[in-house]
């Protein structure tokens, strides 16, 4: 299929590049910016005056629901929310089931996203075998099989010393560990963030220390194997610190943060409010603006959705009951692009957190817009009236706490190898 | 914070938390109490009011005392009661609870009276039964005990005339304490002058102080020119935890014997929500003792979950305006 | 629209009663109970018109808030002064005072309540007006004056520096 881009401002902040310009695409690459090539005849044209074009936006850490016993057919629904979302490139951590600590996994799961085309879909390979922290999975079939990192996702490993084994096993093989980090123990007891409303509601709390202590825990480590590693999902200011004082040492670490701990906090549980039921919690006001200063410092590179998809169901019960999860897919360039709305960041900085950045931490040839490179897009309006309606997203999780937020933009077009397989209706 | 358990008109439509409730409010309740408690010195301990109304106690977790005193209020006002004590884990998913909700609904129900180990069960309940509905939290995890907070207030009032002029103490775990934390919103909407927990910090909530209450670690200071001194029940799972290396040893630095009592004033009265501990939370000379209230609690209980059964669902009336 | 009765004397009305309820139970030691509020209003009149002696006990209040039959339609009413029986009613003989006796409702439900405190050996029911209307089978023994109003009217008794009755009707507002 052959496309013409019209007259849309191009904003590709690997390239350096904003301003207006048409792009021409063939067999699924860039073959040529502003001027259209000779004997380049458009199947279509996009009429994108108004509009911003920019990569093909990458969620660094989605979680499906499949494979899992539950779900069947969750990589369709799922992978059409991340169209109409922008994203054409997600990764999925290893806690799935069965866990992604087999080559068979990734072919499975690479299996059933052939047949839906429309997003690239990485893997993150488990750290130990079945997440147990016990034993070392096979890394290297595992990264042969095309995983692109390796972590041991919400499981936490108790035991130091294998801790400490995998991470060298893993930088044996330039693996990147990806890092969910939490003290097992202190955030056993509790469901939200230990502070003045878990007080006033009797939940049991999460202290910010659960955190601080394992993200000190694993630096000291890091800084010992000497490992590349990325933290996934931060939610306390002070781990920002921490990291950004590893980060000046020298440490080659990298963060991430979710579109939603950058918007909500403790509060935001009102009164027992299930879909604000996540983990890692929502922290205090305080903890969220020096969240948004650590992704505007640049300690944190990445915004992420953190997607996971929940049945109604599974939101239905007294709070701590619930499932924990937010479903992120259809909402992630909306919120990243709000930070822009109220000043937090620029326009391409919050564009580069969803494109540039993670493909750099994943280490993949993406995120940009390049001549003879790929030609995945994301075609969006930055003056769209929009009021978030999670009953209409297409995931298979309606489980959002921003119904009724308004955007000032939407995706208009999605653009996958070439190929449209989002276009607003 | 959303009220959803008052009516346009400000009354009360369900009764979940003391917490955003006006200080007429739980005078009023208290008043309504004082009517009711005449009606247990009757011959016939009984009236009128609610007949024709049905009222499930539907308990998650097994407690006879509550029970029995909603239970025994119910009755009094001539409603029709049913006793449910529903095991967890039947109802571990949150679909089967609804599911059982809506069972007992279908049933023509007017009132469900909860007791659930999980905090917000009362309330995510009340977001989900039909509008003819009502629920009155019978104590949800550890957030709120409103009825017990209404009946210890009572008590205080019958005792000390004027909540500004007060200084309260509330002693043991208050992390874990659903009736510490509704007692706490009910003593400062009512004005109380100082409220004061004594605790050791392993069983105080963090930021204790942003509930509004002043902290201590020892009884001593703590108890300093105390009117209302209430004890807390200690369970003993907390050894467990390793919130506390012994029974003993909380005995001896928060258990109130007769020598930690003379610190608070001469007439401070002793309450305690029970069931007591002896010899592990309070002393059994002091439990007994003359200032000693805990009994009248207990009497107390029935007429406050009278006043608040029959001010819920009066508050379901087609019309409000008096007549004749 | 309010007209103050003042055609109305309600003094001799009063003392009307007394000399009836002097009459007919002077010799069964009766007992005095009034309906809260305009009832409560009226007993403490006769009881001063037939003054210490007659009476062995004070004078008992009902209030019959939790009895009324209109609870549903209703709510709670606002305020409440609990009833209030300083006195055995067993196997006595009770003299009920209410202001007005009107749908029988009132009535029926202090009996009720009265039931709750014991078994009496009869009741007395001595109001001061009596008007039509009457939905239940209940008659008044001793009337202070029986007047016919037209159902839209509506008639009450007022305690601002003694006792008034007035009467208002319904459609029309107060002006």
């Amino acid at each position: 299929m052959k496309l013409h881009i019209a007259n849309g401002r191009v904003i590709d902040p690997a390239n350096h590049i904003d301003k207006q310009q048409d792009i021409y695409i063939d067999q699924g690459r860039i073959i040529a910016f502003h001027t259209q090539p000779d004997g380049f005849n458009a199947d279509k044209i996009i009429d994108a005056n108004g509009l911003i074009v920019c990569p093909g936006l990458i969620d660094i850490s989605a979680r499906l629901g499949e494979p899992s016993h539950q779900h069947t057919d969750n990589i369709t629904s799922e992978t059409k929310a991340a169209a109409k979302g922008g994203i054409t490139t997600l990764c999925i951590p290893p806690d799935t089931d069965p866990v992604i600590d087999i080559p068979a996994v990734v072919e499975l799961i690479q299996d059933r996203a052939k047949h839906c085309q429309r997003t690239k879909i990485y893997t993150i390979g488990a750290l130990t075998q079945g997440l147990k922290g016990e034993l070392l999975s096979e890394m290297l079939s595992l990264k042969q099989a095309g995983c692109l990192g390796i972590s041991n996702g919400l499981q936490q490993i108790d035991n130091t010393l294998v801790l400490r084994r995998a991470m060298e096993y893993a930088a044996t093989l330039d693996f990147t560990l990806f890092i969910n980090a939490a003290d097992p123990w202190l955030q056993s007891q509790g469901c939200i963030h230990e502070g003045m409303v878990s007080s006033r509601l009797g939940l049991g709390g999460i202290p910010e220390a659960a955190e601080t202590i394992a993200i000190s825990r694993y630096l000291l480590l890091i800084e010992h194997v000497g490992v590349n590693a990325h933290f996934h999902n931060i939610s306390c200011g002070k781990s920002v610190k921490l990291i950004k004082e590893a980060q000046e040492r020298g440490l080659a670490i990298t963060a991430d943060v979710s579109a939603h701990h950058l918007h909500l906090s403790e509060h935001d549980i009102g009164n027992y409010d299930s879909l604000s039921h996540v983990i890692p919690p929502l922290r205090s006001t305080r903890d969220r603006e020096q969240l948004q200063q650590g992704v505007r410092e640049g300690v944190i590179s990445v915004i992420s959705s953190h997607h996971l998809p929940l049945s109604n169901d599974e939101k239905l019960g007294p709070f701590a009951e619930t499932c924990q999860g937010i479903s992120g897919l259809e909402t992630l360039l909306a919120l990243t692009l709000k930070l822009v709305d109220d000043d937090e960041l620029s326009l391409e900085q919050a564009i580069s957190n969803l494109s540039q950045k993670p493909a750099q931490v994943l280490g993949i040839d993406a995120g940009h817009l390049s001549l003879g490179g790929n030609a995945d897009l994301c075609i969006f309006n930055p003056n769209a009236e929009n009021h978030c309606q999670p009953n209409d997203f297409i995931s298979a999780g309606k489980n959002s706490p921003f119904n009724g937020w308004s955007f000032n933009n939407e995706v208009v077009y999605t653009v996958y190898k070439g190929n449209i397989v989002y276009q607003k209706g | 914070m959303t009220n959803n358990q008052l009516t346009e008109k400000g009354q009360l439509r369900h009764f979940l938390t003391i917490e955003g409730l006006n200080r007429p409010l739980l005078t009023e309740i208290m008043d309504r109490a004082e009517q009711f408690s005449s009606i247990s010195g009757r011959q016939v301990k009984k009236v009128p009011l609610l007949r024709g109304k049905t009222i499930m106690n539907l308990f998650f977790e097994n407690s006879t005392r509550t029970r029995t005193t909603f239970e025994l209020a119910a009755k009094r006002l001539s409603a029709d009661v049913m006793n449910l004590n529903i095991t967890t884990s039947a109802t571990s998913k949150g679909e089967s609870l609804l599911d059982t909700l809506h069972n007992l609904q279908a049933m023509h129900t007017d009132m469900f009276v909860v007791r659930h180990a999980q905090s917000g069960a009362a309330e995510f309940i009340a977001q989900h039964v039909a509008p003819h509905v009502s629920v009155i939290n019978a104590g949800d995890g550890c957030h709120a005990h409103p009825t017990q907070a209404m009946l210890d207030m009572f008590t205080i009032r019958r005792h000390k005339q004027h909540f500004p002029d007060l200084r309260v103490a509330i002693v043991g775990d208050i992390l874990h304490s659903r009736v510490a934390r509704s007692q706490i919103h009910a003593l400062s909407t009512l004005g109380v002058g100082e409220i004061r927990v004594i605790a050791p910090k392993t069983l105080l909530p963090s930021n204790t102080q942003t509930l509004g209450v002043h902290v201590y670690h020892d009884m001593k200071t703590g108890l300093q020119d105390v009117d209302v001194i209430i004890m807390l029940r200690l369970q003993f799972e907390r050894m467990q935890g390793a919130l506390l290396p012994s029974e003993n040893e909380y005995f001896h630095s928060f258990g109130l014997d007769q020598q930690k009592l003379n610190y608070a004033k001469p007439d401070a009265i002793v309450m305690h929500p029970g069931p007591i501990n002896r010899g592990v939370e309070i002393s059994s000379d002091v439990a007994d003792g003359d200032q000693s209230v805990i009994l009248e609690q207990v009497t107390h209980g029935i007429a406050i979950r009278m006043a608040v059964m029959s001010m819920v669902l009066g508050s379901r009336s087609e019309q409000q305006e008096s007549v004749e | 629209m309010t007209i103050p009765t003042t055609q109305v004397d309600i003094q001799e009305l009063l003392e009307s009663m007394a000399e009836s309820i002097r009459q007919t139970l002077q010799d069964s030691e009766p007992l005095l109970i009034g309906i809260h509020t305009g009832g409560v209003w009226v007993a403490k009149e006769l009881a001063a018109i037939l003054g210490a002696d007659f009476f062995d006990a004070p004078l008992g209040t009902l209030n019959i808030a939790y009895y009324r039959d209109d609870f549903t339609r209703i709510g709670m009413h606002p305020q409440v002064t609990p009833s209030d029986l300083p006195f055995a009613v067993d196997g006595r003989q009770l003299i009920l005072v209410d202001d007005v006796l009107h749908s029988g409702r009132t009535i029926r439900a202090a009996l009720n309540e009265i039931f709750d405190y014991g078994r009496p050996a009869g009741v007395t029911l001595a109001v001061l007006i009596e008007r039509n209307g009457r939905e239940l089978p209940i008659q008044a023994d001793i009337v202070g004056q029986s007047i016919t109003l037209s159902p839209e009217q509506h008639i009450k008794l007022t305690n601002n520096d003694g006792l008034q009755l007035e009467i208002k009707s319904k459609e029309t507002p107060d002006d």
